[in-house]
């Protein structure tokens, strides 16, 4: 909580000023019902019309001078929650946007749009309500407390009374209601999910003719979500009800205890009056003071959410620059722990010469991605090292490296924008020139004229492109750095062979002769490189080139065979 | 215009509320009540207070008359309002699920393409979102906004009979009431929608840059997302700052009106009591008027609020019902099923077709498919494999021509048996929330064990879901199997049914190719004798088809056996040769 609640010291001045107005706002409010019982014992019942007048015009100053305190409240209490809103999305964005993906991976992306969205409103709205409600509400009960115990001790035993029983009252039905409400969200979610589900297997539904149960358990889980819906209503609505109820009863109690006070004489018709006025005082203020309690306790739920993120301070971290090989990258030993305890891969060694083509292949969850994920420090060794141009890669910055490597990544991120913008996130200065030039590597030319030029429009996601069509813009984004090192992860699985052919060939080409490292599923892809690492299940199991992996390595066999004329072909 | 809208929405409501008639007339009993009860408390607690005049002069008799009824009265309020809270919650309640389920099932009849053209997102949202939203406005419309405004009519209708030089005073000040209310209710409304709206584009950069962290990192662009978000950021904190302050204005507004009719109540009871006359007030009726004084206000405030959140509910109401209301397919009843046994004879004559008219696709294709025989389409990414399986499904409706299945137009058969001939796996795989053994039997519910473990071992996926922590019925959802996982399930789905013609869309993609090999030969033991449509652009696997059409642009360019294909040394020979190609 404290890394939360820090950032809403620079708004001290406001979150200070805010319910000391909201405060004095409570004060004159509760002085009314005093004036009122003045009136009516000296103005009507002592016939002075002065203390009529008198009394009236300090009403409406009270009422003036009331608003503007309470604006003023409401104006300090609104400008610090929303600038301590804006401070923490702030910096849990960039702390998240800085993070490691070994902690962004633990939080998952959903969870991480829910904290810095709804998780940052809910601390906004409990920052605001409680800087306007903290002194106010629980001042006002206390003071109409006060109040009736000054007028009269044992009548204000009535109010002791009824502030205890709407307590109880509000703390049952909460008790009662928040859970079944916590329960009714997770039977939305499940309406949701149905309906998600229909949607996404929409030709799954139709190809097998089940839309009738479709539709059959989708008119279930709604009706079980409006059940609990209304159970919890049900109790909920019971809360207006009680409360007018215990207080009516209250004032009733008063009324009648009044009316014996005042036949003795211990008590004024008018401090009846104001009695009742105050009862009506702490039950708005109690309702109030209940939902504080919940919004607030929703606040500090996110909050604490939020905290975790902000509090991991896990960095990558930076060695010092010793020389540790003479190759200009070299793998040793190298194994990846993605901090489930378990290996990714491990016991990787090889080395690469300048230039090289490196071809990795092996099946899905061999730990391919994850050795060329080191390159631009996406991830860090767990044991042995990677060693770039003779240093350890640690002792590179993230950002050094990543200068370095162009990578076109498994899972093709594609931004909404224009194709340009696209392309640019890899080289913000790129000349028109130098972006055409790398679409025209990437075999994506016909997508600028199947959209319309550099300008045309990308939707979120890239939804107007295919699969296919992504790998090969995120791949001219790879591209247009001219990088030192280029990696491609799979980025050709979506391509046909004819494109993934011609694409090889461009790369092969490149003036600038880059070190490459091909990842892929298919022989055909890294055939023609330098060497080859087959992978199993995250270990080595062939090392070498084509010709030598056909003669030596089974696994490779294996997938070269089923990959050509002989496999398929049965 | 605008109010002709209004009018069908509220028409569509009331077919809606027809069912809860009963419910209706108790929540206006009810309503009636309560508010007389509440107005009528003020009044006894009134007579109540004039009762205990001064010292010695306290007429208890009336006193325990008044405050018995009172407590009678106090407790039916509270009943009443209890009955119109709930009865109004429930009525909310089932007209959300009926119009959830409404537009639910009408988007069971909508034509693929209407689907396919709208992000999934938008329409969860309007089924979720909006229609939770609507039954938010709803409920209070039901239980706020009889009530308020029965409370103001009564209370001015009290007061008046009380005294009515009071109602007066206070009725002078209703319009002032009435304009602070208009006033903050506007400027909240568009302050919370511009709100909502950079809300949005913030959500977005958080999503695609979060979301593809990976990219944002590798090509070192943290600093130019976070200087972005920074802009947007301090851009959303301005518009909160302007709907939190505004919005938070009207109690303390609606305390000041409150306050304000609070003096004059008071100054013009005073001053008649202190007049004496026929108007005069005595202490009790002062603390009547002064507790009607107290509700007056209040109502105004809720009332345009509960105007506001049913403008709202009426926009996601329309939403919803523009999905009910959404096109559909033409009614399936009277056509005849496929003739069964289905022999599976395939022929396509001049058929024409485009997503967009203005694009044409598919022109003038014409293919003849005998029973068993193995139809192989292929072509560069994008060229249009899948159009022709949403053809042959009637997953969209061909412009012209026709396709026959056993020699009958497949418009002439219902569509259900249609499909029921084909057994589909798609390359986009999809498993939902649920066992694996429903996920398996979903076109065959009423499958055995046994059939179920049988067509998973022909495909090869009983290893793996034997490994899972319960087996069969481990409930498994998207994110929990890999790509190739999945498509083992999908693989089985049609394993268990079995139909006369199969249609596999890169079925296989994302099995390794040593599984793979094995599946197909499953596949070829089983399809046996059935006629079956494979996409690939794996081209070794279709290889031994009978029919290769090879597709570029939308369009069939070729079409023929590999032989006679590569004989031809066209396009399909170009295609196949990059292949094996040397580098």
């Amino acid at each position: 909580m404290k890394r939360v609640l820090g950032y809403i010291k620079k708004y001290g001045k406001e979150a200070f000023f805010a319910p000391v107005f909201k405060l004095l706002e409570a004060i004159l409010e509760l002085l009314i019902p005093l004036i009122v019982a003045n009136i009516i014992d000296e103005g009507i019942n002592g016939k002075v019309v002065g203390s009529v007048y008198r009394g009236v015009i300090i009403m409406v100053v009270f009422a003036a001078v009331g608003l503007a305190f309470s604006v003023l409240g409401q104006y300090f209490s609104a400008k610090a929650a929303t600038g301590f809103a804006r401070d923490l999305r702030g910096a849990l964005y960039k702390k998240l946007l800085n993070s490691p993906l070994r902690v962004t991976d633990g939080i998952g992306v959903s969870a991480m749009i829910t904290r810095t969205t709804s998780d940052v409103n809910q601390a906004q709205t409990g920052v605001n309500l409680f800087l306007r409600l903290l002194l106010r509400s629980p001042f006002v009960v206390v003071g109409a407390v006060i109040a009736a115990v000054l007028i009269n001790a044992e009548i204000s035993l009535v109010f002791v009374g009824v502030v205890v029983c709407l307590s109880v009252v509000v703390f049952i039905i909460m008790k009662i209601t928040v859970p079944k409400y916590g329960e009714a969200q997770g039977k939305l979610d499940e309406v949701a999910l149905a309906a998600r589900e229909n949607l996404t297997g929409v030709r799954v539904v139709r190809a097998f003719g089940v839309e009738e149960d479709e539709k059959k358990s989708f008119a279930q889980k709604t009706g079980a979500y409006e059940k609990i819906q209304n159970f919890a209503g049900k109790i909920s609505s019971l809360l207006n009800p009680l409360t007018f109820a215990t207080v009516n009863i209250g004032i009733i109690v008063l009324i009648y205890l009044g009316g014996i006070k005042v036949e003795v004489g211990i008590l004024s018709q008018g401090a009846v009056v104001a009695l009742y006025d105050y009862m009506s005082q702490i039950l708005v203020e109690l309702v109030k003071f209940a939902n504080l309690i919940v919004t607030v306790s929703r606040a500090v739920a996110s909050a604490k959410r939020i905290d975790k993120v902000l509090s991991n301070d896990e960095k990558e971290e930076i060695y010092e620059k010793i020389k540790i090989s003479d190759e200009y990258m070299e793998f040793k030993g190298v194994a990846v722990n993605y901090g489930n305890g378990v290996r990714a891969v491990s016991d990787i060694t090889f080395s690469v010469k300048k230039g090289q083509t490196i071809g990795i292949i092996g099946g899905t969850g061999s730990g391919k991605s994850t050795i060329v994920n080191l390159l631009p420090r996406l991830y860090d060794t767990s044991e042995g090292f990677l060693a770039v141009e003779g240093y350890d890669i640690k002792s590179y910055t993230p950002e050094e490296m990543r200068e370095k490597v162009g990578i076109a990544l498994q899972r093709p991120a594609v931004f909404e924008g224009t194709i340009r913008s696209n392309v640019l996130l890899g080289k913000q200065d790129a000349s028109d020139e130098e972006i055409l030039q790398a679409v025209d590597l990437a075999q994506a030319t016909d997508i600028l004229k199947a959209k319309g030029g550099l300008d045309a429009k990308i939707e979120q996601g890239g939804r107007n492109l295919s699969g296919g069509q992504r790998q090969r813009l995120a791949l001219a984004r790879a591209l247009v750095k001219k990088p030192e090192i280029l990696v491609l992860d799979d980025s050709s699985s979506a391509l046909d062979y004819a494109t993934d052919l011609n694409l090889r060939r461009a790369i092969a080409g490149l003036s600038y002769r880059p070190t490459v490292f091909i990842v892929s599923q298919r022989t055909a892809s890294v055939k023609g490189a330098d060497e080859i690492i087959v992978l199993d299940e995250g270990k080595t199991v062939g090392k070498g080139t084509h010709e030598y992996l056909m003669k030596t390595c089974e696994t490779y066999r294996e997938i070269e065979f089923s990959q050509t004329d002989g496999g398929l072909a049965l | 215009m605008k109010r002709k809208e209004g009018a069908s929405f509220l028409s569509r409501l009331f077919v809606y509320l027809r069912k809860h008639k009963k419910s209706l007339v108790m929540i206006l009993v009810a309503s009636v009540l309560g508010v007389a009860s509440t107005l009528a408390l003020p009044l006894l607690f009134g007579r109540a207070a004039d009762a205990i005049v001064g010292e010695g002069k306290v007429d208890f008799n009336a006193l325990w008359i008044f405050l018995t009824v009172a407590g009678v009265l106090a407790v039916v309020n509270s009943v009443m309002e209890w009955i119109t809270e709930w009865t109004g919650n429930k009525i909310a309640n089932s007209i959300t699920c009926r119009i959830r389920r409404d537009a639910f099932n009408s988007l069971q009849r909508a034509p693929l393409k209407i689907i396919d053209r709208r992000p999934i997102g938008e329409i969860l949202s309007v089924e979720i979102g909006d229609a939770d939203k609507m039954s938010d406005g709803l409920i209070l419309g039901f239980s706020k906004f009889l009530t308020g405004i029965l409370t103001i009519v009564g209370t001015l209708v009290c007061m008046f009979i009380i005294n009515p030089v009071i109602a007066v005073v206070v009725g002078l000040i209703t319009p002032l009431s009435l304009f602070t209310a208009k006033f903050i209710t506007g400027r909240t409304y568009s302050t919370f929608k511009s709100q909502a709206e950079i809300t949005g584009k913030q959500t977005d950069v958080i999503e695609q840059s979060l979301g593809n962290l990976a990219a944002v990192k590798t090509n070192n662009a943290e600093k130019r997302y976070a200087e972005n978000f920074d802009e947007i950021n301090s851009e959303l904190g301005k518009d909160s700052f302007k709907a939190i302050f505004y919005s938070s204005l009207t109690n303390p507004t609606t305390r000041f009106i409150n306050a304000l009719v609070y003096a004059a109540v008071a100054f013009t009871g005073a001053m008649l009591a202190l007049n004496g006359g026929a108007l005069t007030v005595t202490a009790g009726t002062l603390l009547s008027l002064l507790g009607f004084a107290n509700k007056y206000a209040k109502p105004f405030n809720e009332i345009s609020s509960v105007l506001a959140e049913l403008t709202g509910a009426k926009a996601c109401a329309e939403r919803l019902f523009a999905i009910i209301d959404g096109e559909k397919e033409e009614s399936e009843e009277g056509k005849a099923d496929v003739k069964q046994p289905v022999r599976g004879e395939i022929e396509i004559k001049n058929l024409e077709f485009s997503y967009d008219r203005s694009r044409p696709l598919i022109r003038d294709f014409n293919l003849s498919v005998e029973r068993g025989q193995k139809v192989a389409i292929v072509g560069p990414t994008g060229c249009g494999k899948t159009t022709l399986i949403n053809l042959l499904m009637r997953f969209y409706e061909i412009d012209s021509g026709v396709i026959k299945i056993d020699g009958v137009d497949t418009r002439g058969v219902n569509k259900r048996s249609l499909r029921s001939s084909f057994g589909m796996v798609l390359q986009d795989t999809w498993i939902r929330k649920a066992t694996v053994w429903e996920n398996i039997a979903i076109g065959k519910k009423d499958a055995t064990r046994e059939e179920i473990e049988e067509a998973c071992r022909q495909c090869f996926a009983d290893g793996f879901i034997r490994r899972l922590p319960k087996g069969y019925d481990t409930v498994i959802s998207e994110d929990a199997l890999s790509q190739g996982q999945k498509q083992l399930l999908c693989i089985a789905r049609v394993m268990l049914v079995l139909p006369p013609i199969l249609i596999l869309d890169e079925a296989t993609s994302n099995i390794d190719t040593r599984t793979e090999i094995k599946i197909q030969r499953a596949f070829d033991r089983l399809t046996k004798g059935k006629t079956s449509f494979i996409v690939a652009h794996r081209l070794s696997t279709v290889k031994t088809a009978d029919i290769i059409l090879a597709m570029k642009d939308g369009n069939v360019v070729e079409q023929g056996d590999h032989a006679f294909l590569m004989g031809k040394k066209g396009f399909y020979y170009s295609l196949y040769t990059s292949q094996f190609e040397k580098n």
